[in-house]
């Protein structure tokens, strides 16, 4: 190891060590399971904190906040996925009533502009006879990436942990990767984005500040990830569809409860959507069954907009039967 | 007759074009110039307000440029077809007609990449593709499958331009201005016409031709995988890369057809440009007619005959939103060259050159339909409340760029028929070519 890749790797220790060391002083399991509220219990004066040779010492918190705050990932950092992890989604369709909390919390976690939806809501209906249901659709984080495949400048690539990012600073907007991948996944910056953007450093972890002329998609919140916090759209969903976790520890939760994921995937019959398309999807999802609301319920509540974008697809349905 | 009696001959009837340059041909300029200005206007439009101002949206992400690209591409197939097939097979009606498809060949292949630009978000990134490069990706197999044809191409163009400039830097009947005789002089590279050079010109031309069908044959192929990689229906599809090929000789020769009653028109070539040459190319256009509708059909017959839901769902949007973009391609567009070209007795000049109009534009449309309707079928349906985004229509930008893409090619056609006579000099005096029997 060089001097400069060991003073690196060195800093990187001290890094999780306090991270890790907040994340206990915050009362939470140290031992990797995610939970959403990381730093809401512990959010005053003094935290406890794990210093290098070991010790636990209580510190101010506005300067271990301060020296905590992760350097921006850059793009060879954002290349590299978090150790031993391989993270998977599990969505409940059996909860899913277009509550649209994961989208509105999506849009502004990741300051997008209203026509740049990085989860998706679809009202499907798969035969004639089968009850439609709500679709929520992130990008699922292929094991066999169609976009990966097809990026002629390497700007989308995929980590060892399953994350599949966008390098907006590298994509020079050919939307090959749109065209490549078959869930509609992807998104393009048509315009100057509408959605004032903050002032920080790029980072492919969180594709913020947007640029015109660049694609986008679901990162699965690797910031948050990184943060050992849940991706937005699970912490925010009020009916707790969103399971999200590690293939690895085989566990998920969707903040509120932690389950098995392998045993989940059993009891609910879980599958992928269009297994037959063979990009293996990192986004499981579980039957509609035994809903205790309508599905029409979910057409309520909405704006206008909201509404007629299922138009079509209602009388479609409608015509078939 | 005697070759350079049929040279002097040719330099006669060239020399009004090359020497004056008429009033209408100005005129014709300046309009065309104009149609590309206003190509121009689209173009900074697009560069400054965002891709929002073209129809293209998140479900069609490529819209009529892609159609160009393509179609461009396509009309380059002119030259492999002409200069390259019937260079091999040493068939000597094609001399005439030789210089004309070598042009297409080059100028097209410089404007189609354009619109591929033009479907670029950021296209000051564009040298990342040269950086950057991923070989997995079907584009980069483009970036080095088009610039190795366009370089090939411009060899073998220039190859073939090397007699002629010096047959015209030693002609004495043609006034010139000084500048142009100097130009001339050096782009001949000192070629006097001994047997070595003359063996060694011969040579390499056949060489660059027989490289020419090749590359061709790639770059297309490569062109159809950018589609056929996907996994979108419609574009799925394991016949699309001799799909393409097939279509690209079909456009090419049609503009063969077309440009050669223009240049007959204009210069009044009706000795060397005959209707054998008319007959010869429209029959070549009925062969690949019909290859280019048994292609069409097997590959519509299997999306339709299987009951895949979503090629069920594009081939319904075909018959019914595309309907009648469907018809005109796929049945007019085949169906009319060949009969208008099968019936020996329709066969006149200019009912070929109508069933060219109709196969060229047929074939744009054609790749209209493979695009557009794709693009609009994704696997998850499109649920959208504002109309543009739920089908695609292109807006001004788009078709001002395209008319400025056909205007500049016009253009550059006009400037080169104006440095060169259309009609290859050297190609003319055939005997060499006999002697020599190149590759025996
Ligand atoms: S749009 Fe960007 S990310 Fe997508 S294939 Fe092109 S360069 Fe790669």
């Amino acid at each position: 190891m060089s001097k400069k890749e060991e003073s690196k790797s060195r800093r990187k220790f001290l890094k999780t060590g306090i991270t890790a060391g907040i994340s206990a002083a915050a009362g939470l399991t140290g031992g990797g399971v995610m939970a959403n509220k990381a730093f809401a219990g512990g959010a005053f004066k003094k935290v406890k904190v794990l210093t290098t040779d070991g010790k636990v010492i209580e510190v101010d918190e506005a300067l271990v906040e301060a020296k905590a705050a992760p350097e921006t990932i850059g793009r060879k950092a954002s290349m590299v996925g978090l150790p031993d992890r391989k993270f998977v989604m599990v969505v409940d369709l059996a909860k899913c009533k277009n509550a649209r909390a994961c989208v509105d919390a999506c849009q502004e976690g990741h300051f997008l502009p209203k026509d740049h939806e990085w989860i998706k809501l679809f009202y499907l209906k798969d035969s004639p006879q089968t009850a439609p249901y709500w679709f929520p659709r992130p990008c699922f984080h292929c094991d066999n990436p169609m976009c990966v495949s097809v990026c002629p400048v390497g700007a989308t690539y995929k980590r060892t942990d399953g994350i599949v990012l966008v390098d907006t600073e590298r994509c020079i907007g050919c939307k090959f990767c749109m065209t490549g991948c078959p869930y509609s996944a992807r998104v393009f910056h048509w315009k100057e984005p509408d959605v004032e953007q903050p002032d920080v450093a790029y980072s492919p972890e969180t594709n913020v500040p947007a640029k015109e002329g660049t694609v986008g998609k679901c990162v699965w919140c690797a910031d948050n990830l990184r943060k050992n916090k849940l991706p937005r759209c699970v912490s925010a969903c009020p009916m707790g569809v969103i399971y999200f976790g590690d293939m690895v520890e085989d566990s998920v939760t969707n903040g509120t409860e932690t389950v098995r994921f392998s045993q989940l995937l059993e009891d609910r019959a879980g599958y992928r959507y269009r297994e037959e398309l063979g990009t293996h999807p990192g986004v499981y999802y579980l039957p509609p069954s035994n809903r205790s609301f309508t599905v029409e319920s979910g057409f309520e509540g909405h704006d206008e907009e909201i509404q007629k974008r299922y138009e079509q697809s209602v009388n479609k349905y409608k015509s078939k039967k | 007759m005697n070759d350079i009696a049929q040279q002097d001959k040719l330099l006669a009837k060239f020399k009004p074009f090359l020497e004056t340059t008429s009033t209408r041909w100005y005129l014709i300029l300046l309009v065309l110039i104009l149609i590309f200005a206003w190509g121009i206007s689209g173009l900074v439009t697009q560069i400054t307000g965002g891709h929002i101002v073209t129809g293209m949206r998140d479900n069609v992400v490529w819209g009529v440029y892609i159609v160009n690209f393509i179609f461009f591409m396509g009309l380059s197939y002119a030259g492999a077809l002409v200069s390259g097939v019937l260079h091999l097979f040493n068939s000597e009606w094609r001399k005439p007609i030789i210089r004309m498809a070598e042009l297409v060949t080059v100028i097209s292949l410089m404007i189609g990449p354009f619109f591929i630009f033009l479907c670029i978000g950021r296209l000051d990134r564009l040298h990342y593709l040269f950086i950057h490069p991923r070989i997995q990706s079907p584009i980069s197999w483009d970036v080095i499958g088009i610039t190795t044809d366009l370089i090939g191409c411009f060899i073998y163009l220039y190859l073939s331009f090397i007699e002629d400039f010096a047959i015209l830097r030693d002609q004495k009947s043609i006034n010139l201005p000084k500048w142009r005789q100097k130009v001339y002089k050096f782009l001949a590279l000192g070629y006097t016409g001994t047997p070595k050079q003359k063996k060694i010109i011969h040579k390499s031309r056949t060489l660059m031709s027989a490289m020419i069908i090749a590359i061709a044959i790639i770059v297309y192929s490569v062109l159809a995988w950018i589609f056929g990689v996907t996994l979108q229906p419609g574009w799925d599809s394991t016949i699309f890369g001799p799909y393409f090929v097939i279509a690209a000789i079909f456009s090419g020769s049609g503009l063969m057809i077309i440009l050669m009653w223009i240049f007959r028109r204009i210069y009044h070539l009706e000795e060397f440009i005959t209707k054998k040459h008319f007959v010869n190319m429209g029959v070549l256009l009925l062969v690949v007619a019909a290859f280019y509708g048994y292609f069409t059909f097997c590959d519509y017959l299997t999306k339709w005959y299987g009951s895949v839901k979503i090629n069920a769902e594009l081939i319904d949007k075909l018959f019914t939103e595309f309907n009648w973009m469907f018809i005109f391609a796929n049945y007019f567009g085949i169906i009319i060259p060949i009969v208008i070209v099968g019936i020996p007795h329709l066969r006149t000049i200019r009912n070929i050159t109508i069933a060219a109009v109709i196969a060229v534009v047929a074939l744009w449309v054609n790749r209209y339909i493979i695009v557009i309707p794709t693009l609009e079928t994704p696997f998850l349906p499109i649920q959208e409340s504002r109309a543009d985004w739920l089908s695609y229509s292109p807006t001004w930008v788009e078709w001002s760029l395209t008319a400025g893409g056909v205007a500049i090619f016009i253009i550059l056609f006009k400037l080169a028929s104006k440095f060169l006579p259309i009609i290859s000099l050297s190609e003319m005096s055939g005997v060499d070519h006999r002697e020599l029997k190149i590759l025996e």
